[in-house]
């Protein structure tokens, strides 16, 4: 507050020549959490001593740690291994980092921001794995999206990669897995479950870190991070990263919740940290937060249900029912067991593709 | 339960629709029949206004499946007991037209019982009208437009009769305890001392409440009726998580606010806006609107993301509240139990039977002075560090939204916030400073300690 004070006070006072934090140095930026005019080093400065707080006042990190970095060449990855590496440098974290990348099968998107991954493996000096959904499911996104289309492609791609990560995890043999989960991505969930009814995930959405009791616990150090400060800290440092949109994206749910957070941003800058704090502070009973955990009939994985829902996902892709695990379950494994449904032929024939597995 | 889905008729509720189109198709098939799905036997009503269920029910269907969720809401919450004096708040919109209508007839309805019934055992519940006029904050005051409206509301009260209701016209400088020219000018002081926009919206809020507060507790009222709608509370739970405020969010949206003096009941909260702005088209209840002072902070963001929400689908509104209503509500979230020697032994039986009320020692929220909001232990943890400034102590008491949005930032212009302020908004904060656990906690244990405080410890 006592920043936001300082910035307004300064632009009453006329053209401020100096920047606020050190002035000594000329200001060349506003800083977007707080507006306050300040010069480049000051920036760095503030930008990794926060996040280095975070990982400090939250535990993030115990000394010793083998920590994969969830690394898609986008800003908020790129940046996060590049802070992670300097910071587990400067504060001695004592962590043996590294690049763990998802190759979804995306023709003209992944397979170019994966070759940023790449060269950030030498720029940042953090061996790199790279695991495709082609090996671990035998499906692309684009055979994927070839199959159902543009509304839900983005359920199927969230769950893959999330059980890649931990699989990759697990090949690495990492103790934890760090993701650039922003704060803008954050507060745009608080907002999509407020705004889908889904209690049980708003309860958990905020924690910093998630999935202590499962495979490989996972956590978010930009939290508190502002998307704009990433950005900015990446165009300052001249940071190597791919920065285009997803091409299956654009009717995602998210948007409307983006467009929104974009514009209180504008109104009032510190909304974003407001809405997640209040995501923390909602009273939700503890009877509602877990839901009751055991491992996947099929393949082992962590599982509230009798299959986790990549199988059920993938189940529906290779039987051409694409709609199966997609809102309510209805019928089916997790459902009732009264399997009337036939199963529908597509346009092509699909051959039941392998589904990897591995054991837990 | 935000939509009552027993009872809601407005149907996508609860149920996401894949596309717009099969709403149609069953409003297609609908006229085809030419009969209204409930009662199978009257046409159904065309509004046209492009709202979904267009043409699905007759008018009398519609009207008492609206009816019906008020008055499920009044007995289940025990808002309205044959005892109580209950005051409308009337602000002249569509909302508070349906809520003073509904109120006068169940009135009605109660004084017919009442005539009709030999012992005359059960009382008919006493009803009057406020109206706030908030002409004050925005100078120049726009008289001529107040006075039409206050004469409007005026007529529309007398025309409620029998039974009888006393209307109250309440100015919002009341708060200051005078209604005088220097009142104006303290509230327009107040409101200019508040440099955010949305911070400015929120504390004409707060003071509006108070003043009907006021007016309530000064006139023998004992409840008083908001016409809060389910479209309106969906706002608010958005306002309030991008405010920070989401500790507090659960206390603002249920049936019952007992923080108050006068506990605060909204009988509406589980009516959408198309079915009241229908219903009022139906009945020919007419509403005023008063020209607003334009809005352009977060609260007409969050209107327009709402109903920018709801073109993508008409059921988001009751989403929204029924995700806010799993929250977990407070203690004071029911009709509080008071001194029941005039309540009827019938009224009283119910509400033990359904637990409907709490226990009014149990005050163990703080509460922030301009916004009674509870306070999270995040924010009341400062209540100690009061270091003799009075304005130190209205920062430690406030909660930190109030602390960001509407408190100035600097110590001086505190101080003369802090005067200018209310005398029972300062009076919370004293409240605050007296509150000491330790002391509350012995109160209560005294009769069996056996040794002196210093010794015991």
């Amino acid at each position: 507050m006592e920043a936001s004070e300082e910035g307004k006070s300064k632009k009453k006072a006329g053209a401020s020549r100096l920047c606020c934090l050190c002035n000594q140095r000329r200001p060349v930026l506003k800083r977007p959490k707080t507006l306050q005019q300040i010069c480049k080093e000051c920036f760095y400065e503030v930008f990794e001593e926060e996040i280095h707080q975070v990982i400090v006042k939250n535990h993030l990190f115990k000394s010793g740690e083998r920590v994969a970095i969830g690394a898609s060449g986008g800003k908020d990855s790129t940046v996060l291994a590049y802070v992670l590496s300097e910071l587990n440098r400067r504060h001695s974290y004592g962590l043996d980092l590294f690049l763990l990348s998802i190759d979804e099968g995306i023709t003209g998107y992944r397979d170019d921001s994966l070759e940023t991954v790449k060269r950030n493996e030498l720029q940042y000096g953090l061996p790199l794995k790279i695991l495709s959904y082609e090996d671990l499911y035998g499906w692309t996104m684009d055979d994927i999206v070839k199959m159902i289309g543009l509304k839900n492609n983005c359920t199927f791609c969230g769950v893959f990669r999330r059980q890649a990560l931990d699989r990759g995890g697990a090949l690495l043999k990492v103790d934890k897995l760090v993701t650039g989960h922003n704060a803008d991505d954050i507060a745009e969930t608080v907002l999509l479950n407020i705004l889908r009814g889904d209690i049980a995930r708003l309860s958990r959405c905020t924690s910093i870190t998630t999935g202590e009791d499962g495979p490989i616990p996972r956590c978010k150090p930009f939290k508190y991070t502002y998307e704009k400060e990433i950005v900015m800290y990446a165009y300052f440092k001249k940071l190597d990263y791919f920065s285009t949109e997803c091409i299956y994206s654009p009717n995602a749910y998210r948007g409307f919740a983006r467009e929104f957070i974009k514009d209180l941003e504008r109104l009032r800058p510190r909304a974003i940290l407001d809405i997640i704090e209040s995501g923390e502070d909602f009273r939700i009973a503890t009877s509602t937060k877990m839901p009751e955990q055991g491992t996947c009939e099929r393949c082992g994985y962590i599982s509230s249900q009798k299959w986790c829902k990549a199988c059920v996902l993938l189940d529906g892709l290779n039987r051409g029912l694409p709609k199966m695990g997609i809102g309510r379950a209805r019928g089916g494994v997790n459902g009732d067991n009264k399997d009337t449904r036939k199963p529908a032929s597509a346009a092509k024939s699909i051959e039941s593709k392998k589904c990897g597995s591995l054991d837990f | 339960m935000a939509c009552n889905s027993s009872g809601c008729e407005s149907g996508s509720c609860g149920r996401e629709k894949e596309n717009g189109s099969k709403a149609e198709e069953e409003v297609i098939g609908a006229k085809k029949e030419s009969v209204c799905l409930k009662c199978k036997s009257n046409e159904p009503m065309t509004f046209g206004d492009g709202g979904s269920d267009d043409g699905r029910f007759c008018a009398d269907c519609f009207r008492s499946n609206v009816y019906g969720k008020f008055r499920l809401a009044v007995t289940s919450h025990a808002m309205i007991t044959p005892s109580d004096n209950v005051l409308v708040a009337f602000s002249g919109g569509s909302s508070s037209r349906v809520a003073l209508q509904f109120v006068h007839e169940l009135q009605v309805k109660a004084l017919k019982n009442y005539e009709a019934s030999r012992d005359r055992s059960l009382p008919v519940f006493g009803v009057g009208v406020a109206f706030v006029d908030e002409s004050a904050a925005y100078p120049p005051a726009l008289s001529s437009e107040m006075g039409d409206a206050v004469a409007w509301v005026r007529s529309t009260v007398l025309s409620m009769y029998p039974p009888e209701k006393d209307l109250h016209v309440v100015p919002i400088e009341s708060v200051f305890g005078s209604e005088s020219v220097e009142a104006r000018g303290r509230l327009v002081k107040l409101l200019d001392s508040v440099s955010d926009e949305t911070g400015k919206e929120d504390l004409l809020l707060h003071l509006k409440m108070l003043s009907l507060q006021k007016v309530a507790s000064e006139n023998g009222y004992n409840r008083l009726v908001v016409g809060s709608c389910t479209s309106r509370l969906a706002s608010h739970v958005l306002t309030a998580t991008v405010k920070g405020r989401g500790y507090s969010l659960s206390a603002d949206i249920q049936h019952v606010d007992a923080r108050w003096k006068v506990p605060v009941v909204l009988p509406l909260r589980d009516c959408v806006w198309q079915e009241i702005t229908r219903l009022c088209h139906l009945d020919g209840l007419k509403t005023v609107e008063l020209a607003r002072h334009p809005q352009s902070g977060i609260n007409d963001l969050v209107s327009s993301f709402v109903s920018l929400l709801q073109e993508e689908n008409p059921s988001r509104e009751c989403t929204i509240v029924r995700t806010a209503a799993k929250l977990t509500p407070f203690y004071f979230n029911k009709i509080p139990e008071t001194d029941d020697s005039c309540v009827p032994m019938a009224t009283q039986r119910r509400l033990k039977k359904f637990n409907l009320k709490y226990d009014g020692s149990m005050t163990t929220e703080a509460f922030c002075p301009i916004c009674n909001g509870p306070l999270n232990e995040s924010d009341s943890s400062d209540l100690n560090t009061f270091k003799g400034y009075d304005s130190d102590a209205l920062f430690a008491a406030c909660c930190s939204s109030c602390r960001f949005q509407i408190l100035p930032q600097d110590r001086s212009s505190l101080e003369h916030f802090g005067s200018l302020l209310p005398h029972h908004m300062i009076s919370q904060v004293k409240h605050h400073q007296k509150f000491d656990s330790q002391t509350y906690l012995r109160e209560k244990i005294k009769d069996c300690l056996l040794l002196d405080d210093e010794e015991a410890v």
